[in-house]
């Protein structure tokens, strides 16, 4: 599987992520710089986590006007699967790639912990090695990723399965208790229509080794090589 | 242009004002300072060149009154690579590698604006390290805030934690470690020090010193603003026409623009077009030319005029001593300007020529062709001035004996009020502010841990994988109450926390944080703790490489606990040995390593529970402390330990606690025949102690007693409570439950 991450000014999980996809594929990811709208072709396009452009404006806005991102929603449009995490899923919620936007923690400060995630479908090549109702551990580390949609469109991304983790206790239970940041539903992360797109906050790249924060995310990681292998 | 010598006076600028008594006092020169320099120029200085002798021999860039006593500390060792004098200091850290660290203060600004001025703190101290080549990989910092009853106090917590973490998480460098301490001496003047590690290969690393006759000098990164210009409000408003307009003395900080930086700085130190880089930190402009000007034996010749302004109308005085952040100040080799030029432009930064370097050995100023500055630069290092402030030594307060402090009468009250109070608190509520998990390499996250531990990636293909252990610490209350005393423990805590992990304590920075120099007691207590700082240093063969000093904490001639902070760097050179203090399994043994008397003068016990701050602090011993770490390294090393804590604030109980709640598991103990009172068994804070947990405990022990080191098995790990038998039975839950509620109920509570 040949993946591309893009770098965007002020991108700084780049290099987390590459680690994981070169731990898991053993070969290193492309890096795509943020001006270039022709990079080569890939199986897999990775929008990392950062404050890309400062997050000045607002987080993502800048960056989804980029000329590598005009390129990227016509490879998503033809079908590439796009991973977007954290900042990424800020970039392509901005860029109109997944539904929803991602506001200010409720408490208004930022959060890095680990988190538990119920997994709501294992029918997506992202988490194909999960079973549905799974509830793994993986760290966030945000200020701005609190989901919201409104309800037309919380209704649709509901009925069409498109919700992949949501924010739980460690027994699974989807309540109050183990939302970090107040998003809507508990929704950590949500795919495009057809699911090849997702975007989450949650950084399963930092959670690929037993020692270095458990190893609860990987399997996205192998469930994709799987997938586009 | 003409070119400038000392053969061409300087112009007097148009409105530039005839240098008063009160003009020079307002720049923080004293009489006999200003008489120095009139004898090194020869002449009245303009206001450019009298705010370049302020900024130069202020007591920040020249260390006056501190130079004396910084010399006492010893500076060197086999793998130290570069000690005090650079932006930071370097140790060799094997396989090619070097790691580069120092820790800053920022104590002023961020009492007067918090975030700015504790996120302009964590900006200043990775500049100092990326400028000499390393990428940084850690952040730490020590906080002291005041009495949380103080109306300010929840403010200023607030700010900073918001400032550290918005600059360190937007930089994308792990905030790890730290420390956390409130007590009402820091009022009116907190303390907000910063730490960066980073690492580069030993043959990459670069330096300040300027090189080569001709060469350009290259300022890149942000415009000057006007922000940040010291006692220069007086000066400014003279200067231009709208003197109306007060500007804010603290800087405002982007981090953003840093990471720009930082990932141009080493994307161009990766070419050879570098002679010589610093980055501009206080003083900005004047201290960074005029330091790679001064070490490299050179002149310099700086067009004003050619540096980028962030607004209309600046002047060179202001241009000079404006502290805007994120710019550095380059030295490049003849012919790579084009090549810097491409790198800088491609990240969006400001890139501009502002000068050359001559043999001249003067630092010429030049605004629009005419010469404004033209100062001879060796005698102003030669001949600054330099202090042997009186001093008074705090004598040694007398012993408390356990007797005369009375036992709990309830046990687990006890504990669990020790648990909850502000010193020994949960600091979760901070340290989730900070992304410490970024770069993906941190193997002891704060609070699982007596130091932070990340991964050093190895250069070498095929080998292992080192850590990087590190820590900060600080106990002021004994400094307070003895200051050589406070000293050695501040150094022995900080080895004893990297030894802790299995790690092998390898190099300190020094944040010195005190009061008025010019008071006998506080320079005796500056002069104690060198001492006692001194002679740890040297014992645990434990060099000081980098550091800084912080005097003037006082409000109201009420000065601050006297605080050298000691940040340290460790290596442990397989990481899966290392362990953290988490008990997480059932049916280990404790064992107690090192030998207690009971020693509560001081102690977190004392002052929590009976009111006091009295008695001589622990005495240390040095050689002990270093049998007993060496001793606990080597069983980690071995394998034999699956965990570590050592012994300090709150003493064996409060370090026992830590440890199951940290690893959710319970432990059951004894006290061993003794004849210390039970309370100052358990909450006596005696040095040079650790507590571990080993599913080996006959080896354990038998290796104590080979190494002639005092163990005695306590008991064993296991169930959900925490028991010391016939005194404390408390569960998990409610200990973790004490622990956790007082920081982020004290913040959220409203004012």
């Amino acid at each position: 599987m040949k993946a591309s991450v893009l770098v965007f000014p002020g991108s700084n999980r780049e290099g987390d992520v590459a680690q994981a996809i070169e731990l898991v594929t053993g070969r290193k990811p492309n890096m795509v710089w943020h001006g270039d709208g022709n990079f080569e072709k890939t199986d897999l396009i990775v929008i990392p986590g950062g404050f890309s452009y400062g997050d000045y404006l607002r987080c993502g806005a800048m960056a989804a006007q980029s000329p590598v991102m005009a390129e990227v929603k016509k490879r998503a449009a033809q079908g590439v699967p796009v991973l977007a995490i954290c900042n990424g899923f800020q970039i392509a919620a901005e860029a109109g790639l997944l539904p929803g936007v991602l506001m200010r923690n409720e408490n208004l400060k930022f959060v890095c912990a680990d988190v538990h995630l119920k997994i709501e479908t294992s029918q997506s090549l992202f988490t194909n090695r999960y079973q549905a109702g799974q509830v793994i551990k993986v760290p966030v580390a945000h200020a701005e990723g609190n989901y919201f949609a409104d309800d037309e469109t919380l209704k649709r991304v509901e009925d069409r399965g498109q919700v992949a983790f949501r924010y739980c206790a460690p027994d699974g239970t989807v309540d109050g208790t183990g939302n970090p940041n107040g998003s809507i539903r508990n929704i950590a992360g949500v795919f495009n229509e057809t699911k090849t797109v997702l975007g989450l906050m949650p950084h399963p790249e930092n959670a690929v080794e037993a020692m270095f924060g458990g190893t609860d995310g990987k399997a996205l990681f192998e469930g994709i090589v799987e997938a586009l292998s | 242009m003409t070119i400038a010598t000392e053969k061409n006076p300087p112009v007097k600028l148009p409105n530039e004002p005839v240098i008063t008594p009160q003009i020079v006092a307002e720049h923080g020169l004293a009489p006999d300072e200003y008489e120095r320099l009139l004898k090194i120029m020869g002449r009245s200085p303009t206001m450019v060149e009298l705010g370049i002798f302020s900024a130069m021999w202020s007591e920040h860039c020249s260390y006056k009154s501190s130079k004396v006593w910084l010399k006492k500390l010893p500076t060197k060792a086999p793998w130290v690579i570069q000690g005090p004098g650079e932006n930071a200091g370097v140790i060799d850290i094997g396989d090619g590698q070097a790691a580069i660290f120092k820790m800053e203060s920022h104590n002023h600004p961020s009492y007067i604006e918090p975030y700015q001025g504790a996120a302009t703190g964590v900006g200043g101290i990775m500049r100092d390290v990326f400028t000499m080549g390393a990428r940084p990989v850690a952040n730490l910092n020590a906080l002291r805030f005041g009495d949380p009853s103080h109306p300010k106090t929840r403010h200023l917590v607030s700010g900073v934690v918001a400032g550290i973490g918005g600059y360190g998480n937007c930089m994308g460098i792990p905030t790890v470690g730290g420390e956390t301490n409130f007590h009402a001496a820091y009022n009116g003047n907190i303390l907000v020090n910063a730490m960066t590690v980073g690492i580069a290969p030993t043959d990459r690393i670069f330096y300040a010193a300027a090189a080569g006759v001709g060469n350009p000098l290259v300022y890149v990164g942000s415009k000057t603003g006007r922000d940040g210009i010291h006692g220069a409000t007086m000066a400014s408003t003279e200067f231009s026409e709208d003197s109306e307009e007060k500007r804010p003395t603290v800087q405002v900080g982007d981090p953003f623009v840093e990471k720009l930086l930082l990932e141009a700085c080493l994307e161009l130190m990766a070419t050879d077009a570098i002679v010589a880089i610093q980055d501009m930190g206080a003083a900005g402009l004047t201290s960074s030319s005029f330091e790679m000007a001064a070490k490299g034996g050179l002149g310099v010749v700086v067009e004003l005029d050619k540096v980028p302004m962030r607004e209309q109308g600046m002047n060179p005085y202001e241009l000079m001593l404006s502290e805007s952040q994120e710019r550095m100040l380059i030295v490049l080799k003849p012919g790579r300007e084009d090549l810097a030029r491409t790198i800088f432009e491609k990240w969006e930064l400001d890139f501009a020529i502002i000068g050359r370097l001559t043999d001249t050995e003067r630092m010429v100023l030049t605004w629009h062709g005419d010469t404004v500055g033209n100062i001879p630069i060796p005698p102003l290092v030669t001949e600054a001035p330099v202090y042997e402030r009186p001093w008074t030594l705090t004598p040694l307060p007398a012993v408390l004996v356990a007797s005369q402090v009375p036992a709990p009468k309830d046990w687990n009250a006890s504990l669990l009020a020790l648990m909850g109070c502000p010193d020994l608190a949960s600091k979760a509520w901070i340290w989730h502010q900070y992304d410490h998990l970024i770069m993906g390499n941190t193997a002891i996250r704060p609070q699982d841990g007596d130091a932070a531990l990340v991964r050093v990636p190895s250069s070498a293909e095929g080998t292992g994988h080192k850590g990087l252990a590190m820590t900060s610490d600080c106990t002021p209350r004994y400094v307070q109450a003895h200051p050589e005393t406070g000293g050695r423990q501040a150094v022995a805590e900080a080895w004893r926390n990297i030894t802790a992990t299995g790690a092998t304590p390898l190099a300190v920075t020094d944040n010195m944080n005190f009061g008025n120099p010019q008071k006998p007691e506080i320079m005796g207590q500056f002069a104690g703790a060198i001492m006692g700082m001194a002679e740890a240093c040297k014992v645990l063969e434990f060099p000081v490489v980098s550091g800084n000093v912080s005097l003037y904490n006082e409000t109201e001639g009420r000065p601050i606990l006297p605080t050298p902070t000691i940040g340290a760097v460790g290596v442990i050179h397989d990481i899966a040995k290392a362990v953290g203090s988490r008990l997480t399994q059932a049916g280990l043994a404790v064992i107690l390593v090192g030998e207690t008397q009971g020693w509560l003068g001081q102690s977190l016990y004392l002052r929590e529970a009976c009111g006091r701050e009295d008695g001589a602090p622990p005495p240390v011993d040095l050689a002990v402390e270093r049998r007993n770490g060496d001793f606990v390294r080597s069983q980690i090393d071995a394998s034999r330990l699956s965990a570590c804590h050592d012994l300090s604030d709150g003493g064996l109980l409060v370090a026992l606690a830590e440890m199951c709640i940290a690893g959710g598991t319970g432990a059951e103990i004894a006290l061993p025949s003794t004849d210390v009172p039970s309370h100052a068994f358990l909450y006596g804070e005696d040095q040079a102690r650790y507590l571990v947990a080993t599913g080996m405990p006959d080896d354990v022990l038998a290796a104590a007693k080979a190494a002639g080191v005092p163990a005695v098995l306590l008991g064993y790990s296991g169930g959900a409570a925490l028991v010391v038998k016939g005194l404390v039975s408390l569960d998990l839950g409610d200990i973790k439950a004490t622990h956790e509620a007082w920081l982020p109920t004290y913040m959220n509570t409203a004012e």
